[in-house]
């Protein structure tokens, strides 16, 4: 029964390495994942994952060894062994780390470039600026410009954020969305149908950009099951490229902190099959001079003296939004927009 | 070398000569003893981590249930705004660099005082009045933009809280600055002649990498709050995007300071880990040089990732991906801190007391903070989770999981040198113990939350994060009870606990060589190096181990 320490060695990383690669794998903590991009993010994190927990394993399992092994026992006397260190060992543990880290790195890049994070269009100048200036027209204008399907603010100045994939590069995206944050709502305007609606309608397959612009602090779009999050800035326009492949239903929640009831701040990313998306469009769009006649009444009325809570009220309902909230938003928004036009 | 050595530095000649005794007196007033300013940084530190923690404790109660349901939700974002200020600004910035340095640094290179004293006890009663303001702020309509306080959110949340709010972090970040000069410069100027660089106790490398990075990263903070004052008080627009301002720069210069902020904040506790581990192992630290080169290597790569905080901000993509890879670098060096400590266990004969434990307590929690920190640096996995609570377990493993577990390893292992005293070893495992499972089950189900989809900073969420939500808070109510024996032993012992002797540890640093407390200069005779700080494991110096003190 005696087993040479050299095999236990070897034998506990054989267990320690199947036991990384399980978990790595099966950890599920990961919700579904809606488009291939996601896919690779999450075998980026699957890879991460079974590196760390095998050094998690291996650094809490030398603990609980130390511990058990050399504690001192009842009466011991002494010191424990003079070694002041080991070159080659720490250089191994440097070394090792930094293959590691580096290799981690070049996976993260290449999987940063499926995603578009490089792509050149996605990436303009940062100094341009769309914010209307004061006198309390911002809300006006970008009322406006969202309502009557403005002209593809990307086009006009470059957007930074996550742009298409390398074979999608250059050709615009099939479908566009802009996307208005604000206190504490997503207002989505589809320019090529003039459509507006409080939730996001995509089809699957389709390679989908959305045009993102902030009304009064910084907000995020994050959809959990894309893997995707862009913050949502004031004056700076940001935009997203994805293109989902699988229909459903999922979470779109603002990630930045933008006031009290950020945490509201949530509305769904419905992923419909292209008949059904064609359906949703021609649908909506047969509502659209119901709404047009109340955009019209509301700028009649001049956005200036008009509150949040008034203007947002006929989208409550499809926002997803209860009645106390647009009162809250009500009383938060002349607070800011009165800070912001001073 | 003996120019520098003559500065012994009574606070005044009267000094010198009526005050033998340390009166109780000193503890409230404007002392220049490093030692009284060291605990008067401690007690007060900890009177804010207390309000921190009940604040904490009011958070996870709200987060208890899914709706807003136990504060309005504009008080529930000045409450977390209030609580990460006061964790970092008044209780582990103060506790590591304001109370362990400045107690300790002086002791260990055998000085009989910083290098400013005056400047010293400047910089701790700033302290204390601008923690007042801050809490006072809770009644005139506190801060509700977060501890990061970005523009435009912190220009339109009220004016009162703000203005105070930042006030109150310019008035820290000066005390934090002061701090800075006089440990740099007292490690750098006031060792004993016969300690060289390489001699020195490795707590104060880990000091001389900290007090860098208070100098060169805090006047950035101050000058981006200067700016974001205007933008509050004088209606500019620096940052206001309004009026044509850049609220992204504000970023940039807020994590300039804040990302090294955290190495402000854990460094100091790097040094505690690599003093107490060698003495209750009664082995030599492994790797001494890898050790204090690597926290210098710490303070410089963090000088570099700020970024790292800002993926998501619309940061081009060539900068994201610098960022990154430094980012990842500065796991090399902390692993080679983590390994060698781990290396000095191995072999030795170790004393399984309470410090040692919060030694390994420290090893144990600090390395998934460490290992997650490696993970955020993963551009497109970070563009996941950014601003969700895996983050919020993420930063709580590494600042209580690392630097309160350093504070309490600290505490346990001077608490003989500073009091003179024993502190109750049983009771000190009980915390130790209630801390760990405690803190173990508030913060791991977060990473599950944050990977599933919630969102950091918010007063509502989605019921299907229930169930994981109310295993944090139960942990959470844990972790708050657990405080209770801490404060109960430590404050009995300080005036009950069995004499502990001067050196109970038979330790080899110098803080060892005088009596306990330490007289008021430190040392009658300026000591002499006879050993290495750890030199142990010597056979022919055989020696009785540390005891283990139970009995009260
Ligand atoms: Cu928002
Ligand atoms: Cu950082």
């Amino acid at each position: 029964m005696n087993i040479p320490s050299s095999i236990i060695t070897l034998l506990l990383g054989i267990g320690l390495t199947l036991v990384s690669l399980w978990y790595g794998q099966n950890h599920g903590l990961m919700p579904v994942a809606a488009s291939e991009e996601a896919a690779h993010i999450d075998g980026l994190f699957n890879a991460m994952m079974t590196i760390s927990v095998g050094l998690f394993l291996g650094v809490q399992g030398v603990l609980i060894y130390s511990a058990i092994k050399f504690r001192r026992r009842p009466g011991e006397l002494g010191d424990g062994a003079a070694i002041e260190g080991n070159v080659p060992l720490e250089i191994l543990w440097t070394a090792i780390p930094a293959a590691i880290v580096l290799w981690i790195s070049i996976y993260s890049f290449e999987i940063y470039n499926e995603m578009g994070g490089f792509d050149p269009e996605a990436n303009g100048a940062h100094a341009m600026h769309s914010m209307p200036s004061g006198k309390g027209s911002a809300m006006a204008a970008t009322m406006d410009a969202s309502m009557a399907g403005m002209p593809d603010s990307s086009k006009l100045m470059a957007a930074v954020g996550v742009g298409a994939s390398p074979a999608n590069q250059g050709k615009p995206a099939a479908v566009n969305v802009n996307v208005l944050g604000l206190q504490y709502a997503w207002i989505f305007t589809y320019p090529d149908a003039n459509i507006t609606s409080g939730e996001l309608h995509i089809p699957v397959g389709k390679e989908v950009q959305l045009n993102m612009n902030a009304q009064d602090v910084i907000h995020a779009v994050w959809i959990p099951q894309l893997r995707l999050k862009q913050d949502v800035i004031p004056g700076t326009p940001t935009e997203l490229r994805f293109t989902s492949n699988k229909v459903g239903t999922y979470p779109l929640r603002c990630a930045e902190l933008c006031g009290g009831y950020h945490g509201s701040m949530v509305t769904r990313m419905i992923v419909h099959t292209p008949e059904e998306y064609d359906a949703w469009i021609a649908s909506q769009q047969q509502s659209t001079q119901a709404q047009a006649d109340i955009v019209k009444q509301t700028i009649a009325m001049n956005p200036a003296n008009m509150s949040a809570g008034t203007y947002l009220a006929p989208y409550a309902k499809e926002m997803g939004v209860k009645p106390e909230m647009v009162n809250h938003l009500h009383h938060d928004m002349n607070m800011s927009i009165a800070s912001a036009t001073k | 070398m003996t120019a520098e050595l003559s500065i012994p530095t009574p606070t005044t000649e009267e000094d010198n000569v009526v005050h033998h005794h340390r009166r109780w007196q000193d503890y409230f007033t404007f002392s220049s003893d490093h030692k009284v300013i060291g605990i008067q940084y401690f007690v007060t530190g900890f009177i804010f981590y207390i309000i921190g923690g009940l604040l904490a404790e009011g958070i996870r109660t709200e987060l208890a249930t899914p709706d807003p349901d136990f504060v309005d939700p504009a008080t529930y974002n000045s409450m977390f705004t209030m609580h990460g200020t006061i964790m970092i600004f008044l209780w582990i910035v103060p506790a590591g660099t304001g109370a362990f340095a400045n107690y300790l640094l002086p002791l260990m290179i055998g000085a009989r005082d910083m290098a400013f004293p005056k400047l010293n006890a400047v910089a701790f009663w700033i302290i204390p009045p601008t923690g007042l303001l801050l809490i006072a702020s809770f009644f005139l309509g506190p801060a509700q933009a977060g501890w990061t306080s970005y523009p435009p959110l912190s220009l339109l949340t009220g004016k009162v809280g703000e203005g105070i709010w930042i006030m109150s972090l310019l008035l820290l970040g000066t005390s934090s600055i002061l701090g800075g000069i006089n440990f740099f410069t007292t490690i750098l100027k006031m060792r004993v002649p016969s300690m060289s660089m390489m001699q020195m106790p490795l707590f104060c490398w880990a000091m001389l990498a900290t007090s860098a990075l208070m100098l060169i990263a805090t006047p950035v903070l101050a000058g981006a709050l200067i700016l974001l004052s205007f933008d509050l008080l004088a209606g500019t627009s620096f940052f206001n995007p309004t009026g044509g301002g850049e609220p992204v720069v504000y970023q940039h210069m807020f994590w300039f300071y804040s990302h090294p902020a955290v190495y402000i904040m854990v460094l100091p506790f790097f040094g505690v880990i690599s003093e107490v581990i060698p003495v209750h192992c009664r082995k030599p630290v492994f790797g001494y040089g890898a050790i204090a080169y690597s926290s210098m290597a710490i303070s410089f790569l963090g000088l570099i990732v700020w970024a790292h905080h800002m993926f998501t901000s619309g940061t081009p993509p060539w900068l994201r991906m610098f960022f990154m890879i430094t980012t990842m670098v500065i796991a090399v060096p902390t692993g080679i801190k983590i390994f060698g400590w781990l290396a000095t266990m191995w072999g030795g004969k170790i004393t399984l007391n309470t410090p040692m434990l919060f030694a390994m307590g420290f090893i144990s929690t600090f390395v998934i903070g460490g290992i997650t920190g490696v993970m955020l640096a993963a551009v497109p996995f970070d563009i996941h989770v950014h601003d969700t609570y895996f983050v919020v377990a993420h930063l709580h493993y590494v600042l209580f999981g690392g630097s309160v577990f350093g504070i309490y390893t600290g505490i346990y292992h001077w608490f003989p040198k500073v009091t003179g005293r024993h502190i109750n070893d049983t009771w000190g495992k009980i915390h130790f113990v209630l801390t760990y499972i405690g803190f173990n089950v508030t913060f791991l189900p977060m990473h599950i939350l944050g990977l599933q989809g919630m969102p950091r900073r918010i007063a509502m969420y989605a019921p299907e994060f229930q169930g994981l939500n109310q295993i944090c808070t139960y942990g959470s109510y844990v972790l708050a009870i657990s405080t209770v024996p801490f404060l109960v032993n430590a404050i009995w012992c300080a005036y009950k606990g069995e004499k502990a002797g001067d050196n109970p540890w038979n330790a080899l640093t110098l803080e060892w060589q005088t009596t306990s407390p330490p007289e008021i200069e430190n040392f009658e005779v300026l000591p002499v190096l006879t050993t290495g700080p750890y030199d142990y494991g010597d056979t022919e110096r055989v020696e009785e181990p540390p005891k283990v003190f139970t009995n009260v």
